[in-house]
């Protein structure tokens, strides 16, 4: 009965009682998406804006929001604390190096596991998931003494390449490479086409998107590596910017906010940059991620 | 014969630079620290010790803090994120909203900053005198909070930390949930007079129920992963431990006082909870593809 009710009423409601209803749910919307927009957005602001000030500056009630004059003297000064642009190139090289042969490695395994048939491929395969999902602190001590053994230590290539076995990196191609027809790489092979240059001429281009998203993420999430760089760079002029950085706000020394926070806004710009440049691909890839993974 | 051989070895080849890396970095690593956390490695020196190291852990006041720490803050943070990230989700998904790639592009901007910038810029909007929270509390005639000094203040420092890291990731993983749902669905039960909010609860609900799933599992998983915001937001898992973290207690007895033996069992405690929550997460996802 009650049912029947609410229906008549529908009946008898007007179009224009529906839409005002509407439009209350869109404003309310409109306030909820508003606010996110401000609290996601201000940190970022605040930063890019702290990067020109000076600490009186940062330090000063109100809270300013208009830029100052002191960006350069920031920077200028940061440079007397230490080697911000080697840093700077350390992160760079050590981002962009291990997106590279990251990607290139997990497509060339990936692809075995979606398109070839061999023995213990099962097992192999099972043992990737599983390490997928280990927590990375249990591999830390272990290769810290590895590194040590080999003199890895404040060594770029001690944080580039043990993060190289990116099990979610081959299962992410792999997932990716499943719906690749056979009937073109089988076509390839009866034309003599080596198997390298199957892989390079006609996977790749086919699986580029994935291979896009894959990168964005991986070198954002090597930009933004910490713990295991702390552990194994100790020395200033190997360390990676965000380590750095770190190093300058540890207790027991007069924080200088604004050249710190001038450090951190050259920091953020590459990823924005490839931000920008790819995002089509980054949400693709978070997506993918989540689904697949 | 030649032919058949190349072929037999095809796979091998594209999976060997992988596996090579892999068994030298990452499987070895396994072994030893599970070797390890039975030793009483110190440095270069170990010796045998059996269980004693699990033994120690489960009656070390420190350890428990830290898990105690790390269960509050994802019981409260978890699913405020997740409530976040789905009301952003729909209102983003709404059709009839203006803008919205802009919204959709702020709400995401999180995601893009290093953990190391972010803390460093929420300890000075978390600054006691002169942070801009702290300004607006004082705006509405309440008094100031000592965000970081104080030991319940601190986790929830933490909290709003890592909500705001975290909400826009969440955010786009349903919100591609909320578009994979087929517009036919939507379609039919238009035809049958359903109404918005039933729709929500019968259709949009059970639809992302494993999205939502995968991300509380993530979620938590990361959570039990905290160490760049105590490490560097609460000085290291201040004030009185009331940010300590299991990462942060392994990451002190390895790295800064050299017990690898005891350090490893811990990591070994944690990767025993994290392969259980994966497995469930496993479970859970076996609808789809795996």
């Amino acid at each position: 009965m009650p049912i029947l009710t609410v229906k008549k009423m529908q009946l008898f409601a007007p179009m224009k009682k529906k839409r005002a209803g509407r439009k209350q749910s869109n404003l309310f919307t409109y306030v909820l998406l508003l606010v996110g927009l401000i609290v996601s957005v201000y940190p970022f602001y605040w930063l890019f804006i702290a990067a020109t000030l000076n600490d009186s500056q940062i330090f000063q009630l109100p809270p300013r929001f208009l830029p100052s004059i002191n960006l350069f003297t920031n920077i200028t000064n940061l440079q007397e604390k230490g080697p911000i642009w080697t840093t700077f190139a350390n992160s760079l090289f050590i981002a962009t190096t291990f997106t590279v042969l990251t990607v290139y490695i997990s497509a060339l395994t990936g692809y075995a596991f979606a398109k070839f048939n061999f023995r213990h491929k099962e097992l192999l395969f099972f043992s990737i998931l599983v390490t997928m999902m280990l927590p990375q602190q249990v591999v830390m001590i272990p290769l810290f003494k590895m590194m040590t053994a080999i003199g890895w230590q404040n060594e770029l290539k001690a944080v580039i390449i043990p993060s190289l076995a990116n099990s979610f990196g081959v299962f992410f191609m792999r997932q990716n490479m499943m719906n690749v027809p056979i009937e073109l790489l089988e076509a390839a092979r009866i034309d003599g086409c080596h198997e390298l240059s199957i892989f390079h001429r006609i996977v790749l281009p086919t699986v580029y998107p994935a291979m896009a998203a894959l990168a964005i993420l991986s070198f954002i999430q090597q930009w933004g590596n910490f713990m295991w760089p702390l552990i194994i760079l100790q020395d200033q002029s190997q360390m990676t910017l965000p380590l750095f950085l770190s190093m300058l706000v540890q207790p027991g020394q007069v924080i200088q906010y604004g050249e710190i926070l001038a450090g951190a806004v050259i920091g953020v710009l590459p990823v924005f940059l490839i931000f920008l440049f790819f995002q089509k691909y980054f949400v693709s890839g978070v997506y993918g991620g989540a689904v697949k993974g | 014969m030649k032919q058949t051989v190349v072929k037999k070895i095809t796979p091998y080849m594209f999976i060997l630079p992988f596996f090579l890396i892999f068994c030298i970095f990452l499987v070895y690593p396994i072994f030893e620290s599970f070797y390890l956390s039975f030793t009483a490695a110190e440095g270069s020196t170990s010796s045998w010790v059996g269980l004693d190291n699990f033994r120690q852990i489960f009656s070390d006041a420190l350890f428990w803090k830290s898990m105690l720490n790390t269960v509050i803050i994802l019981l409260v943070q978890v699913p405020v994120m997740l409530f976040l990230a789905f009301l952003l989700a729909v209102a983003v998904n709404n059709k009839n909203i203006k803008g919205r790639s802009i919204f959709r592009l702020a709400i995401f901007m999180p995601v893009l900053i290093d953990l190391v910038t972010y803390s460093i810029v929420f300890s000075i909007i978390f600054n006691d005198q002169y942070g801009v929270l702290n300004y607006i509390l004082l705006m509405l005639h309440l008094p100031g909070i000592h965000w970081i000094q104080n030991p319940i203040w601190a986790k929830v420092t933490i909290i709003i930390a890592i909500t705001w890291r975290w909400t826009g990731y969440n955010a786009i993983i349903l919100l591609a949930g909320l578009q994979s749902i087929p517009d036919s669905i939507y379609e039919a039960a238009d035809i049958d007079g359903v109404s918005g909010v039933k729709k929500f609860f019968l259709i949009t609900m059970p639809m992302l129920k494993p999205i939502f799933l995968f991300c509380a599992i993530m979620s938590i998983i990361g959570t039990l992963q905290l160490f760049t915001e105590p490490f560097l937001l609460t000085n290291g898992g201040q004030p009185d431990n009331a940010t300590e973290t299991p990462v942060l207690f392994i990451y002190q007895y390895a790295f800064q006082s050299f017990h690898f033996g005891y350090a490893s069992a811990a990591a070994y405690v944690l990767t025993a909870i994290v392969a259980i929550l994966s497995y469930l997460q496993i479970c859970v996802s076996k609808g789809g593809e795996i």
